[in-house]
Formats: C-alpha cells, structure tokens, sequence
C-alpha cells in the first residue's frame, strides 16, 4: 500500500479545522486509510536550514488512485466530513474553437499502442503544487501502471512547443534529442547506453555528467530496448516531447513559471490510459485559473479506431439495488437516506424514476475502483459508519464440524512422539538444493523436487522433499543445548508429479533426529516401535518369535537392513508395512554417515527416522 | 556435636604503606631528611603495632584516609558440648527405600531435612511447539462452533486459483516477482479439473452432515462442476466484465493463469471448497490453518513462510453486522474483547475490514485480522446463487501467539534457529485465561 506524505498544516487548512492527531486518526480510521505517523514531535529533516514542516503519512488502500497526493486526500476527506460536494469537473475549449490535435501513426501499435492527453490551462503553481504534481506521477507509474509497463505519462510546457502532435515509432537511430535535464543530445539508442552507464557509474562511457537522479531511469530500459521502433512523440517543428516510457525531452519540460501545461499519456492497456488521464486532471485542474476546467484534445487514430477527443469527463452511470445494499449493511434505509450517503462518497446518487428498488448512480471519473455495486454498497457502509452498523448474527445455518484425515492421523503421531518425550520444532519448508539432497549423499534426479524460480536468497531454493534438512539445523543452531536433543516434526514436503493439475502433491511425514555423545540408534528404533504400537501395527519379527499372537489380517510392520548413502553403512534399515494384505516401504532410520554430520556442522553422532504417514490414513 | 560462638571484634593493622612509614618514616619526613631538616611522625609514637588498637577515633579516621592502617576482622570461636553431643558420626539418610521399609530401619534412621527450596529433578519430557499449541486452541474454536476443516495438503498452486479465481487481476503488485514465489519446475499447471484426493477428504468430512441433514432429492439435484464454464467465466469478469461488474478490462492471459506458485494464501484453497459447493449451494462453514509463502526480506517481522489462520461462513442473508458480531465472538475466545472494524481494500472481497484489538500491554489499536464478504465476481463464475453471501476471515498464526508470548522476532518462533529451551519451557496455552 502507498504512502503519502502530507503537510499537516496545509491539510488542516484545506480542510477548513484543527484536529488533534487522535481525532484525524480517527477520521482515517472511519475513513478507511490509515495514519501512519503524525511527525509533529519527531526530529525533522533540515533542508537549507529550515526544519520540514510537520507531516502526515497516511496509507491509501492499493486501489485509490485518486487519494495519492495531497489534493486527492484533501478532495475526498472534504466530501466525506459534509464540507463540500465533488467538484463539476469540465470540459473548456480554448477560445478560438480550435483544439490541439495528436495523430497517431499506425507503427506505434507495434510497441505502445495507446495515446491520451488533456490540456491543463493557465495553472498557476507553487512550489508545493508543482512537486505535488510530479510526485502523483511517479506514484501512478510505480503502482497503477506497474514500472510505467502499462502506462507512461510525459508533462510539457506547452508555450514551448507548437501543435498538431504526432505520436510515432521510429528506429532508435533516428529519434535524436536531449532528454530531461541534459544539453547534449543523443539518439535513441546512445540514449539507451547512457542510462544503462547512470546505472554503472564504474562503466561509464563517456564523459557526460552522469546526474545521479536519473539512476532510477535504467530499471524502464528493458520495456522498448530489443524493439525495432522505439515511440516518440513530435511537435509540428520536430522537436521532440518525449521518448515513452523512458523519458521527456529537456526542451519542453514544465517549470514552476509555465502556465499552460500538455500531458501525454502512452499505454499498452486502454483502460488504465484513460484512470491515469483522469486522475491527474481531475488533481491539478483546481489550479487553473477557472478551476476544475480541462482543455480537450483531438487524437486522430483511425488505424485502431481510437480516434477521439481527450479526456473524457462524463462520470460512468450505474445502478444500484436499494434491497441489495439495505440486506448486506443490515439497515432499512431509505432512497434518500442511501443517495445522501453517497454523496460523501463522492457519487451523484438519485432514486430511479421509473424502478422503485433502484437508485441511478453516478461514479465520479476520479473513482475507478467501483467495479460493481458491491463497490457502491461498501460506500453507503462506510459514510453510514462501519462500527454503528447493526450486530446481527443469523443463526441458520446448522453445522457439523470434521477435521481433516491427515491432520488428525498427524496430531496423534506428535502426541506420541512429545508423549514419549521428544520435542517438536517447525523448521521452514523451502530449503536449498544442497541441504536436501548433496548433504544427505542424495542425488536429484530432476523429477522429485519442485524448484522456485525467484528466491531471493539461495536459502529457499526448492520445496524440501524430506524434513531431515529443518531437523539438522535445528539441531546445528541448538549445539549450545544439552545432550542428549531428541526433536521431531510432523509436516508436509513436496514432490513434482506430472500427472495432476498442479504438477505437484504434498505428502505428511513425520521425521525424529537424536543428537548425542552416542549414536542413539536404538532408541530411534524405540521411537518406530512406539509410534507404530500407538497406530495398532505390530511387528511381524516379534510375533514370528511367538511373543506375539497375531492374526493374518493385522497390520503389521518390519524393517530390513538397507543400504542407503545418507546412512551409516550397516546401520540403517527400511520401514515396511503391511496392510489389507499389500506391503509398502513407509521410510527409513539409521545412524547418519559422518560426511553428512560435517555437512550440517554437527560434532556429535545424530540418528534419525522419517516416515510417510499417508500409508497410514 | 559441637556447638560454638561467634565473638566478633575488630582490630586495627597496619597496612604496607604505614608499616613502611613506621620502619622508615613518613614520605614528608623523608622529603624533610632530604633537606636535612629534623621532623617527628605521629604515627610512630602511636601503640598501633603492639595493641593493635587505636583509642582515639579522630586519628584513626585520619589514618584510614591516608591508608597507613586498615581494619581486619578477627573470629575465635569458643567450644561446648552440643544437646546432641555424642562420640560418633550418625547416619544421615537421604531417602526412605524399600529395604528400609522391609526391615523396619526407617523407625530409628535419621533423615537428612529435605531442602524445599530448590527445584524437583528434570522430567524427561518432551514438548509440542508453542505454535502448533496455539494451533490446537484455533482448531478447538473452530470445531466447537461446526467449522469443516479445508483440504489444504497443496503448497504449489495455480495462478488461477491462487489470483485469478479470486478475482485478483494479473497485473496487481501482489503478482509481482517481488512478492510471490513462481515455480520454474515444474513449469506450468493445467486448466482447473477435478481433484480426486482432495474431493475424497471433503466426502469423508462431510459424511457426517449428510447423514444429519441430507436427503436424496439433495443429492440428485447437486449438479456437477463445470470447470470449463468456470474458466470461461473467470476470463470474462476479468477482461470484458460480467455478474453486474464492469471487470478490469484488460487483455487475460492463460498463460499468466496457468503460472505456478508457491500458495500466497490458504484463500486458494477456500475458493476450491467455495466452487465445490455451488455443487449444492447451502449453509457452510469451513476452516484451515496452514503454511503460506510469500517472497519477503526477511526481518523481525516477516520469514518467507508462515500459518494462515482462515475461516469461511457460507449462508443466505447474511450481513456485515453479522461478521462483527462473528469477529467478536471469535476473538472473545482468544481473550481480546475490545474491537474495532477498519474499511481496507482487498481485491477479492467487498466490503472489506481490518481487525483492530485493543492491546493493553502496547496500550494502542493493533491489526489482527483480516475479513470481509468475497466479491459477487468470484463466488458467481463458480455458479453459487447471488443470495447466498459469504464471510472469509484471516489472520496470522504467528501474530497472536508473538503477542501472547512476548516474542519480538518471528526467527524466534518458527524456522531452524528457534531455542529449544523456549520449546521445552513454554508454558501450555490457554487462550481465553490472559
């Protein structure tokens, strides 16, 4: 979720009241964002030897793009506290009728197909204002449209460039300017290596002042570098406004003195193209001189039929059922009392004329979050008050409860073992390739484990396939403890297996490692026998000895001496079981071999059991 | 045998410094011998050497202060016969045995006094981690309140059941490489189809139910899943909208669906259970707690893996009121009383409410949890009526229990380095007693 950064005084200001910082905390809290900190009694950063004002830093929920800046926080806490209604915003073309216009050449759908842009007229800004502007843009890029992937926004001086626009693909070779803050210009792809160097500074190619804040720029490379043509867009003079999503050029770029401002907007997904339009004129056309009017411009696109004029004001009309809010909010309000909580909403809400359940709304261009009217109804729950919601339980539905087979098999087995007094641990279940396989001496055969793809340490390489890894380090961060440790788990691992939708299928085991001055082999093999008594098994050995009586269809179990390359030679043996007449190998125990014990770092002999307890369901 | 008295008394020594003054003469007296100039030293003409005593206190504070004499104790003890004075050592016995008992010595032995204030000797216990306690107080909650535990033996899952069945659209950052772990072996899932094993653990659970409430009309008129329908519908809600949503409007990708992952929630495994029970929309309630994964840093705060703790109530007619009154019902159990109800964004239900308890020991509002009724865009593809609404909630297992037991570091919790004497000496958990 973002964070916002607000000016404490300005917003108070804004909003037209002092609050204490429990009362705004409690207006967020209602609200539905969050205030992270009120820096009022912290030690703020020195800038020219002024202290930075105090601030708010408020988390907005990852879909409210209209709440990333201060004049969006402002707009909608106004709406929602009763001081205003949603601005009319407007359409206003310039006086001579004439609109600007940006034809589209049909390459660009080859790299970045989708073109938008507003005019913004006679903007006065402050300082404020203006880093305020360019901040919402950097938020909309990172969030909404994912590293400026989907969409990309250029901000011009419009007084320094000269209409009709046309918005291009070129080979990178023949787009030629000086990008934003620089005075040599460059092709598109010299423009490429100079960003990838501000990354590197070590590799550096040239001697050009590399600006350290343009660092950031080398991460967007990679979305047009391997094309063919890169987009450009052009004035009628050829000069360039700006290389999306990479970078504007310097000539055109907006200044705290530049009054009448163009935003183009590129995208390769036409619906947040035009969120992102809406949301940055509907944030700073307060500031033009007539406020919350927008210039509209022609784009000219016949290619892809997406000719037009932008932007588009006119809010979405939709309809929501009165019966549908009032059941889920467990409230009998009335149209009108649904249509005035919307209000503080930012909605236009009326009672339909012709459909007694249905209220017509209105949502505003500023809230693309209102996907459906679950959306509208969560709004009339919110402005009535989450918490003065009414508190009724229905009390219908007659349940039985069940628990799942493998966790109560698996609960037992950890009684057992914590019974017969060993201690259990939850080590993780991603590991790495080696503490699974090449330091217990097993090979991957490339079919058994399920590999991650982006790890962001080698500590999680794979999904373990036995527990033995998480018992060894267990033990290896716990060497400090007395011996003799006897630790457990009961757990799920993972296997690769082609034949189900997933690819993968979890398996219970249960898993016990003994650590001590001796190996504690046999009471390893205690354990077995224990846990396989309490599972009603008997050993068949045992009852062939005749101290047993068993009959032929008991469940039975065995182990036999095995030869396994985790184990100490000769003392390790397989698990077995017979059962309704068919036998299975359900695991293994043994002394570990001395190569594994230097693996995990451990001094002390260690034994250890693992069994599969899906055999047992 | 023998009994003594303590005479304590003090007596003045000199220390190496003012023996050394008395051999030689104080430090001035020498400087003065130097400039053959005659002088006396008090301390010489004092009888501190022979008596070892000083009468005159004033000076023997002076003297300390200069550190020419310090105090040492002196004990003597003076000896008497004692009541149980005898020529022979007794035997002192540690413990009554069985051979005592047969041959009636315990009537004369004499009995060493038990020393009753040191501990007992060490059990050879083991332990449940304090975790999986926790675990069992949330699984008794559930269970008492007719909660079916959800099949969730499934660590790898798809994108579509683990995003796009939850209506989470395939660029939301949650998709990011930052947040989730993809899969690169196996490479790619199939499209949704039946799941024999995990079908087979919902029959054998709901047996039960089936007797109790079941009829056969019921069953003839479960109509059977389709996926394929399913699939169609979730490409829909998400590209072109559909079920009274306008969608995200994007172009939906199959292969970003069929992308495989490493669970990021257990809410992938209630939307298979959700979409199993359009078979038969009816009242339900279903519970897991489980491993989930998510692409962190690690820190205090966060490991790559932990418990989701989930529930989910399926009914017709039900409203937000209700999950409060649910919520605070639920958390009453756990012992925390106080709550408050947040309005948050979740992509897959709407309304959506962070859980706010009040912590007396921080002494401020903490998130606890998570809720809210899933969005008519994911329950509706499955094909579950648009009456019947349903409640998930969710919170983590490692929270809690960090709070209940003080613990400041999750590392200290779960994973390889947890002590083990923490494991061995945690105290049993009793949610609803403090």
């Amino acid at each position: 979720m973002p964070t916002i950064a607000v000016d404490k005084a300005e917003l108070f200001k804004a909003l037209g009241k002092e609050f204490t910082t429990d009362e705004f905390d409690e207006l967020c809290f209602e609200f539905g964002i969050e205030l992270d900190e009120d820096t009022s009694n912290t030690k703020r950063p020195v800038v020219d030897g002024v202290e930075e004002p105090p601030q708010l830093k408020i988390e907005i929920p990852a879909n409210r793009y209209d709440m990333l800046c201060f004049e969006g926080i402002a707009m909608n806490l106004n709406v929602f506290i009763g001081n205003t209604t949603l601005p009319n915003f407007r359409l206003s073309a310039p006086s001579n009728g004439e609109l600007q216009t940006v034809t589209v050449k049909e390459e660009t759908s080859k790299i970045r197909p989708y073109f938008s842009c507003a005019i913004l007229r006679n903007i006065k800004f402050t300082q404020a204002r203006y880093d305020s502007f360019i901040a919402l843009q950097d938020k909309l890029h990172q969030n909404l449209a994912r590293q400026r992937t989907l969409v990309a926004i250029g901000t011009h001086d419009l007084d320094t460039i000269q209409g009709p626009f046309t918005y291009e693909a070129l080979p990178p070779e023949e787009i030629e300017f000086s990008p934003l803050n620089q005075t040599k210009k460059m092709n598109g792809r010299q423009m490429m290596d100079f960003y990838e160097a501000c990354q590197t500074p070590a590799r550096s190619m040239s001697r050009l002042v590399v600006q350290w804040k343009d660092k950031h720029l080398s991460k967007y490379l990679p979305i047009i570098r391997d094309s063919p043509v890169y987009p450009v867009i052009y004035d009628s003079n050829r000069t360039v406004l700006s290389m999306p999503p990479i970078i504007n050029g310097n000539h055109s770029k907006i200044t705290l003195d530049t009054k009448n401002v163009f935003i183009d907007i590129t995208a390769t997904d036409k619906t947040k193209i035009e969120i992102v339009n809406h949301i940055l004129v509907a944030m700073f056309s307060q500031y033009c001189e007539e406020p919350f009017t927008i210039e509209p411009a022609k784009i000219i696109s016949p290619h892809n039929n997406e000719s037009r004029e932008e932007p588009d004001l006119s809010p979405r009309e939709t309809q929501a059922e009165m019966s549908y809010i009032n059941s889920v909010c467990g409230l009998d309000l009335s149209a009108d009392q649904i249509c005035k909580l919307l209000t503080r909403m930012c909605y236009k809400a009326s009672p339909s004329k012709s459909e007694p359940d249905i209220i017509d709304v209105h949502i505003p261009i500023t809230r693309a979050d209102v996907l459906h009217q679950a959306d509208i109804m969560e709004d009339v729950a919110i402005a009535y008050g989450f918490n003065n919601l009414p508190r009724h339980f229905p009390s219908k539905s007659a349940a039985i409860a069940a628990p799942l087979a493998i966790n109560k098999l698996a609960d037992i087995v950890r009684l057992e073992a914590a019974m017969a007094g060993w201690s259990e641990v939850l080590p993780l279940i991603l590991c790495s390739h080696d503490e699974n396989f090449a330091w217990l001496n097993r090979a991957d055969d490339g079919a058994t484990a399920v590999r991650l793809q982006n790890p962001k340490t080698a500590e999680y390489q794979i999904v373990r396939t036995s527990l033995l890894p998480g018992l060894l380090k267990t033990i290896r961060e716990n060497k400090k403890h007395s011996v003799p440790i006897k630790v457990f788990e009961a757990s799920d691992v993972a296997f690769k297996d082609t034949s189900l939708e997933r690819k993968s299928r979890n398996e219970r085991h249960f898993a016990a490692a003994w650590y001590g001055k001796t190996s504690g082999f046999e009471v390893v093999h205690g354990l077995l026998d224990r846990v396989m008594l309490m599972l009603n098994f008997l050993n068949r050995d045992e009852a062939v000895a005749g101290t047993n009586k068993m009959k032929a269809d008991n469940p039975q179990y065995w182990i036999e001496e095995a030869d396994d390359p985790t184990y100490f030679a000769g003392h390790a043996a397989s698990v077995h079981i017979s059962l309704d007449g068919t036998s299975h190998v359900v695991g293994s125990f043994g002394v570990l071999h001395p190569t594994v014990l230097k693996n995990f770092e451990l001094p002390f002999p260690v034994s250890t059991l693992e069994l599969n307890l899906e055999a047992f369901l | 045998m023998v009994a003594y008295d303590t005479k304590d008394s003090e007596q003045v020594l000199l220390t190496g410094e003012g023996e050394m003054i008395c051999d030689e003469g104080s430090h001035e007296y020498k400087v003065w011998n130097v400039v053959h100039k005659r002088g006396r030293v008090p301390i010489k003409e004092l009888p501190i050497r022979d008596t070892k005593s000083l009468a005159d206190a004033k000076m023997l504070k002076e003297l300390m202060k200069r550190q020419l004499v310090k105090t040492s104790k002196v004990i003597s003890y003076s000896i008497r016969k004692g009541s149980k004075y005898a020529k022979e050592m007794p035997v002192e016995v540690t413990d009554l045995t069985a051979d005592m008992l047969a041959s009636g010595d315990w009537k004369t032995a004499n009995f060493k006094p038990y020393n009753f204030k040191t501990l007992g000797a060490a059990q050879n216990a083991g332990a449940l981690h304090p975790l999986n306690k926790v675990r069992s107080e949330f699984r008794n909650i559930f269970f008492n309140q007719g909660f079916v535990e959800m099949p969730t033996s499934r660590y790898v899952d798809s994108g579509f059941w683990n995003f796009d069945a939850l209506f989470v659209p395939q660029q939301h950052p949650a998709r990011d490489m930052q947040d989730t772990f993809f899969i690169s072996d196996p490479p790619r899932a199939d499209r949704p189809r039946p799941d024999d094993a995990a079908e087979a653990a919902m029959e054998e659970m709901e047996k039960g139910a089936n007797m109790l409430f079941g009829t056969a009309e019921q069953q003839k008129e479960r109509k059977p899943r389709d996926y394929e329908r399913y699939w169609n519908n979730i490409k829909e809600v998400h590209q072109n909208g559909a079920f009274g949503s306008i969608g995200y409007r994007y172009p939906w990708s199959e292969d970003e669906c069929l992308r495989l992952v490493l669970r990021t929630h257990t809410t992938a495994v209630s939307t298979w259970v959700l979409h199993r029970l359009a078979e038969d929309p009816r009242p339900a309630r279903y519970f897991s707690i489980d491993r989930v994964f998510r692409n962190e840093t690690v820190d205090a705060t966060h490991l790559a893996e932990f418990h989701q703790v989930e529930g989910v109530i399926a009914d017709f007619g039900l409203t937000l009121g209700g999950l409060m009154r649910f919520l605070e019902d639920f958390f009453a159990k756990l012992g925390i009383t106080n709550l408050r109800f947040k309005p948050a964004y979740n992509p897959y239900t709407e309304p959506s409410m962070e859980i706010f308890g009040y912590h007396t020991g921080l002494g401020k509002w903490v998130e606890i949890g998570n809720s809210g009724m899933f969005r008519p865009e994911m329950l509706e593809p499955m094909g579950l009526p648009k009456d019947l609404k349903v409640y998930g909630f969710g919170l983590s297992l490692e929270r809690p229990t960090m709070i209940k037991y003080g613990v400041s570091n999750i590392r200290e919790l779960l994973g390889h380095k947890v002590d083990l004497n923490f494991i061995e000496s945690n105290a049993a958990v009793r949610l609803d007693k403090n």
